[in-house]
């Protein structure tokens, strides 16, 4: 009885440490609470039982939880949504292997239970979200090429995958001995990794926001089904709840980008790059077949500069009485949020009103943004979300733009049939001068060309992001 | 069978109880969210603890041994990873760059306006 007290109580904990995550000082008390409690279910757990190879066990405890404290405490937020991705695939491996070995060992689950279904689930769940997990991972920290890798009948490959899985599942669940289970069990393994493998490797750079939180929603699915399997109240609590938050994170991502789930996962192809002949927003409207050029070159006659564009935007900051910045995935790439920080600052000092506008999908995971400008030290009372801030750009002096492109691309809106047509953008085409500080003239990511760059209010500085602002920063102070 | 369909009714309650706190939370804390969260999935920790309530041969206890690893990798590098963020968001009051207010160390949290801002946080 006590031990059915005891799990709710930390079930209560866990669900006041979520709900206390409305402001960032109250969410620090709620990890902290959230990690009390786990920390008692794990010394409850102890104290009931006694375990087998208990120094094993504890000595393994012990080095796992330093590790993982270790790379937690040392790592730049530059790698956190590696990092995420990693500790994700780390939790299915967890609940895959104890769903495997419930399965396959004497007086485990009998495979052909309805609970032992929920552990054959929760072996296929975490064992394709463990190597699901691991490729987001390499494509999160630029390992692995972020462009979605669609291999020869895609398709074909995942649904055949998707269909052994499925047989063997139907077939281990009709009366077998032991060794047949085993057999079963390791083949299950081997072929849910491929498919979680194959899966995410299809999933593009921009994209990452949505198959994160994915991944997020399966591996708490798969501690639910390992909790289903093994009559665990706890686990099942938990890893719905997570389930929740994933799935949630998951639809408000496809949202933001305006997407649907299957379009996300099948990997949308890349389209030709189409000339935005009718947009109303651009100005003019070359070709835009070869946009990579050289930072000061005169493309389009919109922009006759003879001044130096930078000495331009040099000018136009100084004047800017109302600026906002829009970061993007560029510039955490460039590493400029630190410089970007700074000139925040330095403009608010001087009496400037600034804000930070950023969008949902901004970067490579919901809340990436937020969390490199804080790491920079930035006000967040100074960030404002994509909803808050669109009014905001008509009455602006200055839209500083920063590594992004998607997400401020006018095109989104009046161009039909693209990749990002109808998602929500950050207009900055409405402030009356827009600086863009991106590596180059190309298109985003969704290879949708940009109206914004040859729009007559934008000036273009084209280069490293962290050496341009720095460079700005320079020429003010 | 009857235990797995209470088991399922407990995870249907779980996860819409899961979704009303969630909705609430900020989207600029919704990496932190994700870090916590996935955290607390690790919660696969106590399963893995109970597979050693009785014997395993060898192989069993290599792969209990890896998902305790694991598991624990988790939890505590997920905790810790969100407690760090959530030590960076600051508020430097209710004028940011206002040249009176001293520049505040990365140390320091903010308090909010209170009659004695002492500046203790948790």
């Amino acid at each position: 009885m006590t031990a059915q007290l005891l799990d709710w109580g930390i079930i209560l904990a866990l669900v006041v440490g979520i709900a206390l995550f409305r402001s960032p000082r109250r969410a620090r008390l709620g990890n902290a609470v959230a990690a009390l409690a786990l920390s008692c279910a794990f010394a409850f757990l102890l104290a009931r039982h006694t375990l087998v190879s208990l120094p094993l066990v504890l000595i393994t405890a012990g080095v796992g939880a330093a590790v993982g404290w270790i790379v937690a405490v040392r790592i730049p937020m530059i790698q956190i949504p590696g990092m995420v991705g990693f500790q994700n695939g780390m939790g299915g491996l967890a609940a895959a292997l104890v769903s495997f070995v419930e399965l396959t060992r004497a007086g485990g689950q009998s495979a052909a239970s309805a609970s032992g279904l929920s552990a054959w689930l929760g072996l296929v769940v975490g064992a394709a979200t463990f190597s699901g997990s691991m490729v987001a991972c390499g494509k999160l920290s630029n390992w692995i090429r972020q462009t979605p890798t669609t291999l020869p009948r895609h398709n074909t490959i995942l649904a055949t995958l998707a269909g052994s899985v499925i047989l063997v599942i139907v077939l281990a669940t009709s009366p077998a001995d032991a060794s047949a289970v085993r057999m079963f069990a390791g083949t299950l393994a081997v072929v849910s990794i491929a498919m979680g493998m194959v899966f995410s490797i299809r999933v593009g750079g921009a994209d990452m926001p949505v198959l994160i939180s994915f991944l997020n929603t399966m591996s708490a699915l798969a501690a639910a089904l390992c909790g289903i399997a093994i009559h665990n109240r706890l686990l099942v609590v938990c890893g719905a709840t997570v389930a929740a938050s994933g799935s949630f994170l998951t639809y408000v991502m496809c949202r933001a980008m305006n997407r649907g789930l299957a379009g996300v996962f099948t990997g949308i192809p890349q389209q030709e790059a189409i000339a935005p002949a009718t947009g109303p927003t651009s100005n003019a409207a070359p070709a835009a077949a070869d946009t990579n050029t050289a930072s000061d070159a005169t493309t389009t006659p919109a922009q006759a500069d003879a001044p130096d564009p930078f000495e331009q935007a040099l000018a136009t900051i100084r004047a800017a009485k109302r600026v906002i910045i829009v970061p993007g995935y560029g510039m955490a790439l460039a590493d400029a949020q630190d410089e970007v920080a700074r000139l925040a600052e330095t403009l608010a000092a001087r009496g400037a009103n600034v804000l930070f506008a950023i969008h949902p999908v901004a970067g490579r995971m919901p809340g990436h943004m937020h969390v490199l400008l804080a790491e920079a030290e930035v006000d967040y009372g100074m960030i404002r979300e994509l909803k808050d801030v669109n009014s905001e750009f008509a009455s602006t002096d200055l839209a500083l733009v920063v590594g992004a492109c998607d997400v401020v691309n006018p095109a989104a809106i009046d161009t039909p049939n693209t990749p990002i047509s109808g998602m929500p953008v950050l207009c900055v085409h409405e402030a009356r001068a827009v600086i863009v500080c991106n590596l180059d003239e190309r298109p985003g990511y969704s290879g949708v060309p940009n109206p914004l760059y040859q729009n007559a209010k934008t000036i273009l500085l084209v280069g490293d992001a962290k050496a341009t602002v720095a460079r700005v920063l320079d020429g003010l102070g | 069978m009857a235990d797995v369909l209470v088991m399922l009714v407990v995870f249907v309650v779980a996860f819409v109880v899961g979704r009303a706190l969630i909705l609430r939370v900020p989207p600029m804390l919704h990496t932190p969210l994700m870090s916590m969260t996935n955290a607390i999935s690790a919660v696969t920790i106590v399963g893995a603890l109970l597979l050693f309530t009785r014997t395993l041969r060898p192989a069993e206890t290599l792969l209990g041994v890896v998902a305790i690893a694991a598991a624990v990798f988790n939890l505590a590098g997920g905790f810790v990873i969100t407690d760090r963020m959530l030590g960076f968001f600051r508020r430097k009051g209710p004028e940011a760059g206002d040249l009176r207010r001293p520049h505040h160390t990365a140390r320091e949290q903010t308090a909010p306006p209170g009659p004695n801002g002492s500046g203790e946080t948790a």
